[in-house]
């Protein structure tokens, strides 16, 4: 390793809106080293990223190759400065062979012709360095996804050469699939590649990386070679809670609960470990882990939105079927998705339909709400939860984010649920609206709801669960009660260190 | 704030009325073009507005548009649903052939009329429950899952004519296609009760809102517990069992299957037609009446050009010029641009009912 990066940013700053996504961020990837970089959603891993290889352009701040200042224009430009980047989907073509994927676009020709012997012998050869000895003249789409991720970091390499960025490479890998790209990986530190490595799983950090840079909020906490940290170490400059913060309210840890309302167990499929869960009346019960811990997994799989194989729901003792959401929503299940627009608000519907389709979907096709009463519900339920638009006839699309999600709440708590799901209800919400939700979860306890509430924000999890379940690798690991519930204790949960999964 | 809706509308207005007050139900972009249509046409054939009273019934040219542009209509009634959920029926015309074709070959073969005009719907009805087995089941995109009955559809009603055009003189048939009821021609009749049903029954009952709810986000109807597959299912089964009585009405009116001809192209025109009506091809918002006015508004076109003595080829030009106007009327520019006039009454557009 010499004392010169092969790639440095020094006080980046990018902008968007008002929005600082990267706060004078300084980096530097040096030769023959992988450079893990971390933080959780929204923290600017893939601001930096992109800046890095010339996607964007940092508003203040400036690159430097090899100790020279350089500007990107786009990532072709990086390309050409040796900058190469591997994303999580796969970014080849999936029905051209192996051979043709490797030499797209500077294809040895002769007269004009491409020169398919040769173009095969190389795209051979060059396998066969990385280990691989497949028929180079198959479709792309014939092979595994890890074999997918090595062509396409073979072509980076080839086209680039000197810094590699790998977005997120091993998230559709199985453990052997991981080893053997990361084989391929340190053969390639070991040429004097820089490689920066992005990804959730912490222990392939520590497994492979040799320095980690963590970003929060736009702003770098740390660069620091691993062997110096644990994860505990590293979860909580991801997380941020190294402050003492908001005292868990007494009330919660007094153990006082009401009977069971909902009850999973076995629940699960391939790829998400089977697990088993009451939830009380009066109760929330929130999930942390990192990103790809397989909250959300969770959520879907209690609401039927992916079937579960195997395993039995109850609903107060009795038990339901549940294969998918209409099931749910009949069970008295309300969920929350993740991705609000996606998944949750129906854009060119009207608040009013917005608030009343799901009961209306468990009413059924012919007992219609007539509009009286559809002006009663939303507007009940758009006063209790503060929603404002400037009336309830206009498209929701037109509110803001935390309004829209106000609506969906709304939509559920107009079911009369038993059994409520929130994925992640705060986020990309402003502030007002933010504590506005907070406040809500806390009255629809009080109120004997059963809630299931899934958060990054460990601070929020804490403040208004009775129960934490942490997760990670696809599993429920831990499960914190009454005085357990700390910030310390989850964040070691999260990272997994011994001690903690017993508390 | 509480019942906003309440309180924006004007004063003067019944309790509960239509969202929407007739004065902006009239300046809609369809209404007025097919008052300009309907103006030049009066233009172009001073008698275009007469009516007689003869043999029972009323004759004109304004009834002969109704007459004409009923099977259009009646397939744009079920291609309304279809498109509200983000879909499209390609095949529609070909199953008003299947549709006439199994009337025909019953009636000749000695079957009672009834039985054969059930046997026809029957056979409507299997031909949408197949796209929509295609559409929810197989998850393929509507508009190659309805390819794939528009091109077959028709080898299968060629197949049941055995090649030929299958004529039969039964008194029931050819009363659906060219008979007449209180003064108006059936198909006219058939038309108008089909709208005023399925509007009713979209309106009345939850399948409307949550037909729109499928076409705007799929994703999100899932989520909010809907059964979009079984709304889909019913959607193309309903577009299929409209296209079977308008190849009833067209068999009747020529007295005769023609498994070639009848129906050809008219998927196209019955997209047209709830297109001008206002419902966008990205599903969602739908209204029935409207596509219906929007059948009506191409009919009047082509009929004004024929009885003007204009060659039938300006016909195609002239449509698509009158389209391309109505369409800009409606695009989200104009209507930015009339929603500017401080006056304006505040419109969305493609909401009713």
């Amino acid at each position: 390793m010499t004392d010169t990066p092969v790639l440095e940013a020094r006080g980046v700053v990018k902008i968007f809106g008002q929005h600082r996504a990267l706060d004078t961020v300084d980096f530097a990837a040096m030769p023959g080293e992988v450079h893990a970089l971390l933080g959780e959603n929204g923290a600017g891993k893939s601001t930096l990223i992109k800046i890095l290889t010339g996607a964007y352009q940092p508003d203040a701040g400036e690159l430097l190759l090899d100790g020279q200042p350089i500007t990107l224009r786009d990532p072709l430009h990086g390309q050409g400065y040796g900058i190469g980047t591997v994303y999580q989907e796969v970014n080849l073509l999936p029905n051209r062979s192996v051979a043709e994927n490797l030499f797209l676009g500077r294809q040895p020709t002769r007269f004009g012709l491409v020169r398919r012997h040769e173009i095969e012998a190389r795209a051979r050869q060059l396998m066969a360095g990385y280990g691989l000895d497949i028929d180079v003249r198959a479709e792309l789409s014939e092979f595994s996804v890890a074999v997918q991720q090595i062509v396409a970091i073979a072509r980076a390499v080839e086209l680039s050469g000197k810094v590699l960025v790998l977005d997120e490479p091993t998230a559709s890998l199985d453990r052997t699939e991981v080893q053997r790209l990361f084989g391929v990986i340190r053969g390639l530190k070991a040429k004097g590649l820089a490689i920066i490595f992005i990804t959730h799983f912490l222990d392939q950090v520590f497994d492979l990386a040799d320095r980690v840079t963590i970003l929060r909020n736009g702003k770098k906490v740390a660069t620091q070679p691993l062997s110096a940290l644990n994860t505990t170490d590293v979860v909580r400059m991801m997380l941020g809670k190294d402050v003492a913060f908001e005292h868990h309210p007494s009330s919660l840890s007094s153990g006082a609960r009401g009977a069971v309302r909902v009850q999973f167990q076995n629940i699960g499929r391939k790829g998400m470990a089977p697990f088993d869960l009451a939830v009380h009346e009066g109760e929330v019960v929130g999930v942390a882990g990192l990103l790809g811990s397989g909250r959300t997994e969770v959520a879907r799989l209690m609401f039927g939105v992916d079937a579960s194989e195997g395993g039995t729901f109850e609903v107060d003792g009795m038990p339901v079927t549940i294969r998918n959401p209409a099931q749910a929503v009949a069970a008295g299940f309300g969920f929350c998705p993740e991705d609000r627009k996606l998944d949750g608000i129906f854009g060119d519907l009207s608040v009013r339909e917005n608030i009343i389709i799901a009961l209306q979907a468990k009413l059924g096709w012919f007992k219609a709400l007539n509009r009286d009463d559809q002006i009663e519900l939303a507007g009940r339920y758009a006063e209790a939860l503060d929603i404002r638009a400037a009336n309830h006839d206009m498209p929701v699309r037109l509110l803001s984010g935390g309004n829209q999600q106000k609506v969906i709440l709304a939509r559920w708590l107009a079911i009369d649920p038993t059994f409520l799901i929130l994925d992640e209800p705060t986020r990309g919400i402003d502030v007002g609206a933010h504590a506005e939700i907070v406040r809500t979860i806390n009255r629809l306890r009080e109120e004997g709801l059963a809630l299931f509430v899934i958060s990054s924000e460990i601070d929020e999890v804490v403040a208004y669960s009775n129960r934490i379940v942490v997760m990670r690798d696809r599993e429920m690991v831990a499960e914190l009660t009454g005085d357990a519930i700390a910030t310390d204790a989850i964040v070691q949960a999260i990272a997994g260190t011994p001690q903690e999964v017993r508390a | 704030m509480t019942r906003p809706t309440v309180d924006l509308r004007p004063a003067s207005l019944p309790p509960n009325p239509s969202p929407r007050p007739l004065i902006t139900q009239l300046a809609r972009p369809q209404v007025m073009a097919l008052a300009a249509v309907l103006l030049v046409n009066w233009l172009l054939f001073p008698g275009f507005f007469s009516i007689t009273w003869q043999d029972g019934r009323f004759f004109g040219s304004l009834i002969d548009v109704l007459n004409r542009g009923a099977p259009v209509a009646i397939l744009a009634i079920g291609m309304t649903a279809v498109i509200a959920t983000k879909g499209v029926d390609l095949s529609v015309g070909a199953v008003m052939a299947i549709s006439g074709a199994v009337a025909a070959v019953l009636v000749t073969n000695g079957v009672s009329a009834p039985v054969a005009v059930l046997a026809a719907l029957g056979a409507g009805l299997l031909c949408g429950l197949w796209n929509g087995i295609l559409v929810t089941v197989l998850e393929i995109q509507p508009i190659i899952a309805t390819l794939v009955l528009m091109v077959a559809g028709r080898g299968l009603a060629q197949l049941i004519t055995e090649g030929t055009i299958v004529t039969f003189s039964d008194p029931v048939l050819i009363f659906i296609g060219t008979g007449s009821f209180l003064g108006f021609p059936m198909p006219v009749v058939i038309a108008l009760v089909l709208m005023l049903a399925a509007t009713l029954i979209v309106r009345r009952t939850a399948l409307g809102l949550l037909i729109e709810a499928v076409g705007v986000n799929r994703s999100a109807a899932r989520f909010a517990g809907l059964s979009a597959n079984a709304l889909l299912l019913i959607v193309y089964t309903f577009a299929g069992l409209c296209a079977a009585i308008a190849g009833l009405i067209v068999a009747g009116d020529i007295r005769g299957a023609d498994a070639n001809n009848a129906g050809l192209w008219l998927e196209l025109d019955a997209i047209l037609a709830v297109v001008i009506g206002g419902t966008s091809l990205m599903g969602g918002r739908f209204s029935i009446p409207m596509a219906v006015l929007g059948a009506v508004i191409i009919q009047a076109m082509n009929t004004g050009i024929l009885i003007s003595g204009f060659s039938p080829q300006f016909n195609l030009v002239v449509k698509s010029a009158v389209i391309i106007v109505i369409l800009v009327l409606q695009s989200p520019l104009m209507a930015q641009a009339f929603r500017r006039r401080p006056s304006a009454t505040p419109s969305k557009p493609g909401t009713q009912e």
